[in-house]
């Protein structure tokens, strides 16, 4: 870009910032496609709104190497035990976006086979409404979720570190998301 | 074509005619249910017909009506570019019908489906299973008395051994499919 010479030689940051940083800009997606806003999530990894300016341009077809699950579309009963499946391979950090209404709250589908809304299955990290959202939406929701990634707290998901801190202080742990759900599926 | 196609049903099944009509185009026989095989097979068979396409298997639920389902066959001709509607009637009680597995491939798995989505069985079918929905759905929610919005979340539904070794054991590497590698 031609900017680095403007840069100073040292720049001071948290260790904590820094690492937000990092992770906000190297999303590995891996992009759960299963209906017609299919073709929007297209549209935002192609070269006109190109998704990739924003750190986020690698689609991975294996969950084990994402960090970020795009749900994009209607999820029905028979599905849902195969997203939360994919949802416990991916590795921590991971965080998970809910793309458009179908995804979010099941949309106009309210009958017996659609999920009304992943939450039920999976935690979201940030919901992005529309039928299907356009392009722009898409990349504000994006951003609102660098903003989350970048503001929490950099061992949110260590979970092992986390857990024997607070045996250490005599604190009854909570369950993690296996624990709480089970391996049912 | 008007009405042709009616006759030749007529004609040959008289006894078993209902009703028929004609509208737009389409032309529909309402039959009875026991030999809708038989009148199938002389349909695709017969040089003047030649019905050599079954298009759909559906099936109507009238609830409160007497009797209550019509299965519906759509038969189109390639050769002679003909379509005729065959419905069947179904009473609640004995839900069953005579299946036309054996005369085109295709009607197995619409079989499947209309028995998954209402209920009605086809008598003679090879592998009558739910095709769409999951093995612990209970009832068929195509049917008009199915609340509309009872769902039947298969996460609860499935058992705890469902993931288990013991389970892949079972159904995967003492039976491979055909054309999966042997280890």
């Amino acid at each position: 870009m031609g900017l680095e010479h403007q840069l100073p030689e040292v720049i001071t940051t948290r260790l904590e910032s820094a690492v937000g940083w990092a992770r906000k800009h190297s999303l590995f997606q891996y992009p759960f496609v299963t209906a017609c806003c299919g073709m929007e999530y297209m549209a935002t990894a192609a070269a006109r709104y190109d998704i990739s300016r924003f750190g986020a341009e690698i689609p991975r077809f294996s969950p084990r190497q994402a960090d970020l699950l795009w749900v994009v579309g209607t999820v029905n009963h028979k599905l849902a035990p195969f997203l939360r499946r994919i949802y416990e391979q991916m590795a921590e950090p991971k965080w998970v976006i809910s793309f458009g209404v179908c995804a979010s709250t099941g949309g106009f589908y309210d009958n017996y086979a659609t999920v009304q809304g992943i939450d039920k299955i999976i935690p979201v990290d940030m919901y992005i409404p529309g039928c299907p959202p356009r392009p722009e939406q898409v990349l504000d929701g994006l951003l609102k979720l660098q903003e989350k990634i970048q503001n929490e707290p950099w061992d949110k998901y260590a979970y092992e570190e986390k857990r024997r801190r607070r045996l250490a202080e005599g604190i009854e742990e909570e369950p993690t998301f296996l624990e709480r759900f089970g391996t049912k599926v | 074509m008007a009405k042709k196609l009616i006759d030749f049903v007529k004609k040959h099944f008289g006894d078993e005619v209902l009703d028929a009509h004609s509208r737009l185009g389409n032309d529909t026989v309402v039959v009875e249910r026991g030999r809708v095989a038989d009148i199938i097979a002389r349909l695709r068979d017969d040089d003047a017909t030649q019905m050599n396409m079954l298009r759909a298997i559906t099936c109507v639920d009238y609830l409160h009506r007497e009797p209550r389902f019509e299965v519906v066959y759509i038969l189109y001709s390639i050769a002679k570019k003909h379509m005729l509607t065959v419905r069947v009637v179904v009473p609640e009680d004995d839900c069953n019908v005579p299946t036309i597995e054996h005369l085109y491939g295709c009607a197995a798995w619409m079989e499947r489906e209309v028995w998954d989505m209402y209920g009605v069985t086809f008598e003679g079918h090879s592998d009558l299973r739910r095709v769409l929905l999951y093995e612990e759905f209970e009832g068929h929610p195509l049917r008009k008395d199915y609340a509309k919005q009872a769902s039947q979340p298969r996460l609860e539904l499935l058992g705890k051994e469902r993931d288990s070794v013991e389970e892949f054991n079972r159904y995967v590497k003492d039976k491979p499919s055909e054309g999966s590698r042997q280890a």
